[in-house]
């Protein structure tokens, strides 16, 4: 056993930061697109369109019944080999649409759960003053459904700024990717994997304090 | 004016009603009454499509439709010309008493929010909560929330205002000033029916009572009238029931 180096660790901080922006990025990117699928996903079931609704079923089946990793392969090693013109598709263009579809297969779930639970005398109200669907979906259901689902999504969130470390599969240099090759060159694997272990943990505890301010704030008209 | 010619509405092989005929004139308040389970509120919901009619014809103003033929654009106007009271009050949790009110003229009449707003506040003021426009329905007691459901209904400015049960939810002590704010509009000229178990309120109020019984209206008078001497057999009935219960 030897002591911990602490200087390299302390060294290796700046070095890995510099791409934390890139894990971030496909964080970011990932979850914007998985909520707007997500969203059209929920409607789909709720409102049971005949046909979209099968295929969105199956949909959320496939992406929840399988592992991330290996629709990731899939989605990069795969698909280009069937559908030639995906060749040139990178590494983080893959990343990201792997994270939105699976990740928009779980949070569909819990958005269409959200929207069941708006008490149905709200949606009669709405109709009875003459709203159309859409316009119920948009000024009534959604907003409140959103504050519903907000905790569970900010969940899958934190879940999916983990799971981009396994982009370094894919030969991407993020965050988890550059700390492996740092290890690799210095032998020092413990204290490499410890300090992007701990970067990891602050980024999420940072987003928790995010969720609670937001929780509050959404929850500020349903106060007595 | 309003009619009603006849509409039927079952459930699978349940009729709840058939061949209900009604009409009323540009201001008269009925007063719907009769044992639970007969169908009065489903009548009432079938005036708005709330529930679509199996059978029958519809007309609310210069509307007229027939209700196996009703496209969605005739609901939806149907819908304009009629507002609804619900007995849990079904106010929108995610907007204040004023926007609750304002909504409806904003998205649904397309006037601008400066101008629905005002309106929305000049309603509040004649709902007497013009101090509550700020408030959200969860900080709001019972009986402020049902008026800001008749108050949404107000905003409306429909042919009628449909009013399903608005005491029965209620706390005691919140269901004077609910009524008082509906004897306020009957005063007022508004066209309205009414679902209740208000007797006394379908005796100040009411132009005209309307007895509804298993499978449709069995008689409808004056209130004077129907509650001295009613004709049917099940309307003395039900009145010698429930006046017995008011007693006690």
């Amino acid at each position: 056993m030897h002591a911990l180096d602490i200087d390299y660790m302390l060294g290796l901080v700046p070095i890995l930061l510099s791409y934390l922006p890139l894990t971030l990025e496909m964080a970011a990117a990932g979850m914007a697109c998985a909520l707007v699928l997500a969203c059209l996903l929920a409607v789909i079931r709720v409102s049971r369109v005949p046909g979209l609704n099968a295929f969105a079923l199956l949909f959320i089946s496939f992406f929840r019944g399988t592992p991330l990793l290996v629709q990731l392969f899939l989605f990069y090693y795969g698909l280009p080999q069937v559908l030639t013109f995906l060749v040139a598709i990178n590494g983080v263009t893959a990343t990201i649409l792997g994270l939105t579809l699976h990740f928009s297969a779980y949070m569909a779930e819990s958005i269409r759960a959200a929207i069941v639970g708006i008490d149905r005398s709200q949606t009669e109200a709405a109709l009875s003053i003459g709203m159309t669907r859409a316009q119920l979906m948009r000024r009534i259901v959604l907003p409140q459904a959103t504050r519903v689902a907000t905790p569970t999504l900010m969940n899958y969130f934190i879940d999916m700024i983990k799971s981009t470390s396994l982009a370094f599969t894919l030969g991407v240099t993020e965050l988890m990717g550059a700390t492996q090759k740092e290890a690799a060159g210095s032998f020092l694997y413990f204290e490499a994997f410890l300090v992007v272990a701990v970067i990891y943990w602050i980024v999420v505890e940072a987003l928790s304090w995010v969720q609670k301010w937001l929780e509050q704030r959404l929850n500020r008209a349903y106060q007595r | 004016m309003i009619e009603l010619k006849g509409i039927r509405k079952q459930f699978g092989s349940h009729i709840v009603f058939d061949d209900v005929d009604l009409q009323l004139e540009r201001g008269e308040i009925i007063v719907i009454v009769g044992p639970s389970g007969t169908g009065k509120s489903t009548l009432l919901r079938c005036i708005n499509f709330l529930e679509t009619p199996d059978a029958g014809q519809l007309t609310v103003g210069d509307l007229s439709l027939d209700a196996t033929t009703a496209t969605r654009d005739q609901i939806l106007a149907l819908r304009r010309r009629t507002a609804f009271v619900f007995q849990n009050y079904a106010l929108f949790a995610n907007k204040t008493a004023l926007q609750n009110i304002a909504e409806g003229m904003i998205v649904v009449d397309g006037i601008a929010k400066r101008e629905a707003y005002a309106r929305a506040r000049e309603i509040l003021g004649r709902i007497g909560l013009a101090d509550k426009a700020d408030a959200y329905p969860a900080a709001l007691s019972g009986g402020q929330q049902q008026r800001v459901g008749i108050g949404r209904a107000m905003a409306a400015n429909a042919e009628v205002i449909l009013f399903d049960e608005p005491t029965s939810s209620l706390d005691p002590q919140w269901v004077e000033e609910v009524l008082g704010l509906m004897k306020q509009l009957a005063a007022e000229h508004q066209t309205m029916i009414v679902v209740t178990h208000e007797m006394q309120f379908a005796r100040e109020v009411a132009d005209r009572v309307v007895f509804m019984d298993q499978g449709g209206i069995i008689e409808q008078a004056p209130p004077s009238e129907l509650f001295s001497h009613p004709k049917d057999e099940r309307t003395q009935q039900f009145l010698r029931k429930i006046l017995a219960a008011n007693k006690s």
